[in-house]
């Protein structure tokens, strides 16, 4: 535990920016997407203030910024890059390469909904549309968890050799000021040390990264990376709980609230969906209801047996999804992960899909309570898209 | 360009690249990426963009490369050869980089860099990270069996520019890389020729030192023998043929300065420039031309010997 403690006054943002400070990261490159921007301004001013030994390129482009972290990864540096939204579309194909090339890359992703039409405004279909492209993702609920959460995904990548995601509510977040206690930077090096890595692109060391593979050999590069990905969950639970010996402070894959007698859930992500489903679980207690949240805080490799543990003792449940993936059975991502999980597992209770928050459409406590009182009265069949005009 | 190898004796004797590789018979830019190789010497991490030299180079488990070498996708070398510029840059710096002097090198053809990966390619020149950026140049999308691409010259038969009733091969014009380049005063770019190997070999070795001030770019033009439809004994002889015929000048841009190289130095005067038709009637891909589009292709030339002939006085 370190003796003293600094708190500032910080946006998730800027919570991000000093974690990456923290981790004595060597290169970064980002190129400016609202809300992301404040990040790589942060970054700019400690690199020009010389608070951070870094080298920052200033990238054409997301899928550039991506590409040119991929390069410095390999050859070794300690890297971090960040975007939002269309940012992480046009880094789309960069995505899949980082991981299956098993580069510890760590990304800061303050999330933005889709166009068209263009929104500058959060939701989570940027992440979501990224959460099958091998990157090991948490989904944060407070700029002090973005912050612990950037010091522990180096920890965990480097271990993985995988690369991480934290991704958090964009402006309900990245731009919300939130107390955040600071680490000792000299304990957070001590945290991170720099493992030896496997494979690096050095003259001394020849390697050749990114070859051909023919189907006699694609097949097995694949199943190892999923492999890998699977196990990233125990070295995500471990540096969790070694980070909070040494910090203080911990969170799990999954964090619940009021669950140890509830009977009805609402299970979400990110800060705001997190914070009023909370208040709304008050609120219905308050009122005679046993209700309680779970918060998936891993979103890959997805913890099934964590989410159904949590969900045990519910007569029904609720998911709260915010982000649409437009054709599927169910429109919500984490629904359709979660009603996979229960069939895999031979749950069957009443679980309801509620889409809200679509490109910031305000949800309010007021919403979620109805949520509870539905489930109570009569579970929906469909999924409810919940404060839209139809 | 400084003058490092004299005469054919005094040139690079170790071999980087190894063979087994996959790469046609008569293949222009296999010859290049021998000479690149020696020439850079073991101390350099190669950035390859997806494209022939590629996929012929590294079918898993074996490699052709002796070099540290990353093939990420193809549109963004020279983004990922600008992060790898920045690690060695700041692991040395944090004495964590253990190999010296290590330089960079991107290897792209011209679907690679004329095309998809212009963005990324303007992008590190514009930042001017310390990188040689080599264009092999086969005028087309040889690797997914010739599309062509805006290298690929006016006329010329591609699979996707077929010679029909209607068209007559590609209708468009080679854009000018080059010029693009210079654009972004970089300290060095150069064009060079497989037929050419001292003159090529001195230009690798100068743009590569040249990387301690900014990017430096090579424009090395490169044969394709099923793509240019002409016998695989034939490529140096039509590489040779495009420098003597003034298609394809021998040039450097120094600090501002251009300068025409040997032989192309002469061809200002176009009296001492071959006819464009020896270098066209050996390919295929020119076989259906009349003699009024040769015409319009050396009008187009001689129109281009003027530019380049107002740019040495600059």
């Amino acid at each position: 535990m370190q003796k003293t403690k600094l708190v500032e006054a910080l946006t998730g943002n800027y919570a991000a920016a000093y974690a990456v400070k923290a981790s004595d990261v060597d290169v970064i490159a980002v190129y400016p997407i609202t809300p992301q921007t404040t990040i790589v301004e942060k970054l700019s001013e400690f690199v020009a203030n010389g608070e951070l030994n870094a080298e920052l390129i200033h990238v054409e482009s997301e899928h550039s910024a991506l590409s040119a972290v991929v390069g410095a990864s390999a050859a070794g540096a300690r890297v971090f890059t960040a975007t939002s939204s269309q940012g992480l579309e046009l880094a789309h194909e960069i995505l899949h390469i980082a991981s299956a090339m098993r580069l510890p890359i760590v990304m800061a992703v303050p999330t933005r909904a889709l166009s068209a039409p263009i929104s500058i405004h959060n939701d989570y279909g940027d992440v979501m549309n990224a959460r099958d492209t091998g990157w090991i993702i948490y989904i944060a609920a407070s700029a002090q968890e973005v912050y612990d959460t950037i010091i522990q995904a180096y920890r965990v990548a480097e271990t993985a050799n995988l690369p991480a995601m934290v991704a958090y509510d964009g402006f309900l977040m990245s731009h919300t000021v939130e107390p955040v206690e600071l680490n000792d930077e000299e304990e957070v090096r001590k945290f991170l040390p720099r493992p030896l890595r496997p494979y690096t692109l050095n003259p001394k060391r020849p390697v050749t990264m990114g070859p051909l593979a023919s189907p006699d050999w694609y097949y097995e590069f694949k199943y190892q990376q999923a492999t890998a990905l699977r196990e990233a969950y125990k070295v995500v639970k471990e540096v969790d709980a070694l980070y909070g010996e040494k910090f203080g402070r911990s969170y799990g894959v999954v964090e619940t609230y009021r669950m140890e007698d509830a009977d009805y859930a609402i299970v979400t992500y990110g800060g705001a969906a997190y914070g009023n489903a909370k208040a709304a679980a008050d609120m219905a207690r308050e009122r005679g209801i046993a209700a309680g949240v779970v918060r998936i805080r891993l979103y890959r490799p997805f913890p099934s047996m964590d989410v159904l543990r949590a969900l045990e003792g519910v007569k029904a449940f609720a998911v709260l999804d915010r982000a649409i993936m437009f054709g599927s059975p169910a429109e919500g991502p984490l629904y359709k992960d979660i009603a996979t999980a229960m069939f895999m597992h031979g749950v069957d209770k009443p679980a309801v899909n509620i889409i809200h928050g679509i490109g910031q459409r305000t949800m309010y406590v007021e919403d979620m309570y109805k949520i509870y009182t539905m489930l109570k009265e009569r579970p929906s069949k469909e999924v409810v898209f919940m404060g839209v005009r139809v | 360009m400084k003058v490092y190898y004299k005469t054919l004796r005094d040139l690079p004797r170790e071999e980087l690249f190894a063979p087994g590789h996959r790469m046609c018979a008569g293949c222009g830019a296999a010859i290049a990426m021998r000479w690149i190789t020696k020439t850079i010497g073991p101390n350099a991490v190669i950035v390859n963009a997806t494209g022939c030299v590629e996929v012929t180079t590294t079918p898993y488990p074996e490699t052709a490369w002796m070099h540290p070498y990353i093939h990420v996708a193809f549109e963004n070398s020279a983004a990922v050869a600008s992060g790898v510029e920045a690690a060695i840059k700041t692991l040395k710096k944090k004495g964590r980089w253990d190999a010296g002097d290590s330089k960079v090198v991107v290897i792209a053809g011209d679907g690679g860099t004329y095309d998809i990966g212009l963005q990324s390619l303007s992008g590190m020149l514009e930042r001017r990270h310390g990188v040689l950026y080599i264009l092999y140049d086969n005028e087309a999308y040889m690797n997914t069996g010739i599309q062509r691409s805006g290298s690929t010259p006016k006329y010329a038969w591609t699979t996707t520019t077929p010679v029909g009733t209607a068209l007559r091969g590609k209708v468009q014009w080679k854009k000018d890389i080059m010029g693009i380049v210079m654009a972004h005063r970089v300290p060095y770019a150069a064009t060079a020729s497989v037929a050419y190997i001292l003159d090529m070999v001195n230009k690798i070795k100068t743009a590569l030192d040249y990387t301690e001030e900014g990017p430096t770019f090579l424009h090395i033009f490169a044969p394709c023998v099923p793509g240019w439809r002409y016998p695989e004994n034939k490529t140096v002889e039509i590489a040779r043929l495009a420098v003597e015929t003034g298609y394809f000048p021998l040039y450097e841009w120094d600090h501002g300065k251009l300068k025409l190289n040997p032989p192309s130095n002469n061809h200002l005067d176009k009296s001492k420039r071959k006819p464009l038709k020896e270098y066209l009637k050996l390919q295929g891909r020119f076989a259906h031309l009349t003699e009024q589009e040769i015409a319009e292709i050396e009008k187009e030339l001689d129109a281009y010997w003027e530019y380049l002939g107002k740019l040495t006085q600059l």
